[in-house]
């Protein structure tokens, strides 16, 4: 079953990100490296997403269609990223999800067949 | 139906459905389309039985009707065609199936009530009208509860299997969890009023036995059953006679089911050999404390206190630390219980037996007016009409 997991970054994850000292950083990048390099034969493929405030939301109901500035819900937690994986069942996509080394929320989504 | 037929009936199906689900599901392949069968066949059974009487051979009964109803489904639907075709009538399955059931019907990714919709109707064969008695919530609302949860456990891919051992521990505590709600729920709104038109109690005690026995190397699950089964041997001494919650201290001893504690006793002995201390296991413990006291005077405080520090290492807790400083009362007396109460005032202010525990100190400590003002505020916090009244009485005669 493929599945696709949504990696949701808080403002408190960001704000710990920026305030680590350079080396830190890149050990925690090294961490994110390192979980794709393991799974690699369940990740299909994945993307790491520019922050929210690069985002452009474009509503296409009824009348001309309204572009605003931002993503399409404000909140302080945003996608920041996903990763399509084909496992067996929803506990394997658990077990992946449970070992991500990155951000602090991840919703798993399966993927309609 | 009388009563005693009532609960035969309960028993039987208890006994048969999780069996027939667990069966239907491994030769289907279907989780959704198996837990209609059964439903069906029990609709059925709950319907002919009470006329006909209980048959010799009721899972075979049971068996034939949902054969009869899933050719039905095929005439219809044709992706279980095949499978159902090769189905051998009616046939035993492994015990293990049924553990794979509740697993599934107790998998983390579904919601708590449908957690426990699906546990009753699946392994324990309840309809969803008596899960919605038993609730006190609308038919069709414990129906969604059961559609949306099916739909899920097919959409999000949820296995029907036994979690990997490195799993187990987390997934176990998750099953265990739901049973003990039921329990929990059964057993606080029994009272003297009414009887339950479906006893959650006895479907708690037939779940716990059921984990105990397919997992008898888990002491957790022995510890849980041990503790339903305490509570259930001194059932007879808890109301009076005229519905009214008789307090422990006060319990008519002989009442109790002597060798019913002591067979939850040797359970906790033997669970407790397996060196894996558990909240079950330590909250039983407590209970056979009690429940081994000959007499009120008798009970071994200080190894309740013991107990109840360990349970708090587990599974810290308000609640437990509420309870500890019950049994903290009789062992370094109502002040230094009373001074330990206190430092929960924060969290446990809407909990009407924080007050009610508070009042008692006070009065042993010889403040009644504030003792008053304490059960007061109790009382504002409980609709339960047994707990009412017993407060009531105490504003009254104190």
């Amino acid at each position: 079953m493929k599945y696709v997991l949504m990696f949701v970054d808080t403002e408190q994850f960001a704000a710990d990100l920026a305030a680590m000292s350079e080396p830190d950083r890149e050990r925690a990048y090294a961490r994110v490296q390192q979980w794709f390099a393991d799974n690699h034969d369940k990740v299909t493929h994945h993307s790491h997403l520019m922050p929210a405030d690069a985002a452009t939301t474009v509503r296409l109901k009824g009348g001309p269609p309204l572009v605003t500035d931002g993503p399409f819900v404000e909140g302080k937690e945003v996608v920041s990223g996903y990763a399509e994986i084909d496992v067996a069942d929803l506990d394997e996509a658990l077990r992946l999800t449970q070992s991500w080394p990155g951000c602090p929320v991840v919703e798993d989504r399966p993927i309609a067949s | 139906m009388t009563e005693p037929a009532h609960a035969e009936l309960a028993r039987v199906v208890r006994d048969h459905a999780g069996r027939l689900a667990a069966s239907l599901v491994h030769m289907i392949g279907d989780f959704s389309a198996a837990e209609d069968l059964v439903q069906d066949a029990i609709e059925a059974a709950l319907t002919h039985w009470p006329v006909e009487g209980i048959p010799q051979r009721p899972d075979a009964w049971l068996y034939t009707v949902a054969r009869r109803r899933g050719l039905d489904v095929l005439r219809r639907e044709s992706r279980h065609r095949t499978k159902l075709a090769l189905v051998p009538w009616p046939t035993e399955p492994e015990p293990d199936d049924r553990l794979r059931l509740i697993f599934t019907c107790c998998h983390p990714a579904l919601p708590r009530t449908a957690q426990i919709a699906l546990t009753l109707r699946v392994v324990c064969g309840l309809t969803t009208g008596q899960i919605a008695k038993a609730f006190l919530v609308p038919e069709t609302t414990v129906a969604q509860r059961i559609t949306r949860a099916k739909r899920k456990i097919s959409d999000a891919g949820i296995p029907y299997r036994i979690p990997a051992p490195d799993e187990l521990a987390s997934r176990l505590s998750e099953v265990l969890a739901v049973v003990y709600l039921l329990f929990n729920e059964g057993y606080l709104s029994s009272g003297g009023e009414q009887p339950q038109s479906h006893d959650l109690v006895d479907d708690a005690e037939f779940l716990a036995s059921l984990l105990h026995n397919l997992m008898p190397t888990e002491p957790e699950a022995a510890g849980l059953l041990a503790l339903i089964r305490l509570h259930r041997a001194r059932a007879a001494a808890r109301f009076d006679a005229d519905g009214g919650i008789v307090q422990l201290q006060n319990q008519d001893r002989s009442r109790w089911d002597r060798p019913a504690i002591a067979g939850a006793t040797q359970l906790i002995a033997r669970a407790a050999a397996f060196k894996r201390p558990g909240p079950y296991q330590l909250q039983a413990a407590v209970v056979a404390c009690h429940a081994e006291a000959g007499r009120w005077e008798d009970t071994d405080w200080t190894q309740i206190l013991v107990l109840y520090d360990m349970l708090l290492r587990l599974a810290p807790s308000p609640v437990t630390r509420l309870h500890r400083a019950v049994a903290l009362r009789y062992v370094a007396g109502p002040a230094a219980a009373l001074t330990e109460v206190d430092t929960l005032s924060d969290v446990l202010d809407d909990y009407h037996l924080f007050h009610a525990t508070r009042a008692e100190l006070l009065r042993d400590l010889g403040h009644a007016e504030q003792a008053r003002n304490a059960d007061q505020r109790a009382l504002s916090l409980t609709a339960n009409p047994a707990e009412r009244s017993l407060l009531q009485h105490r504003l009254d005669w104190t």
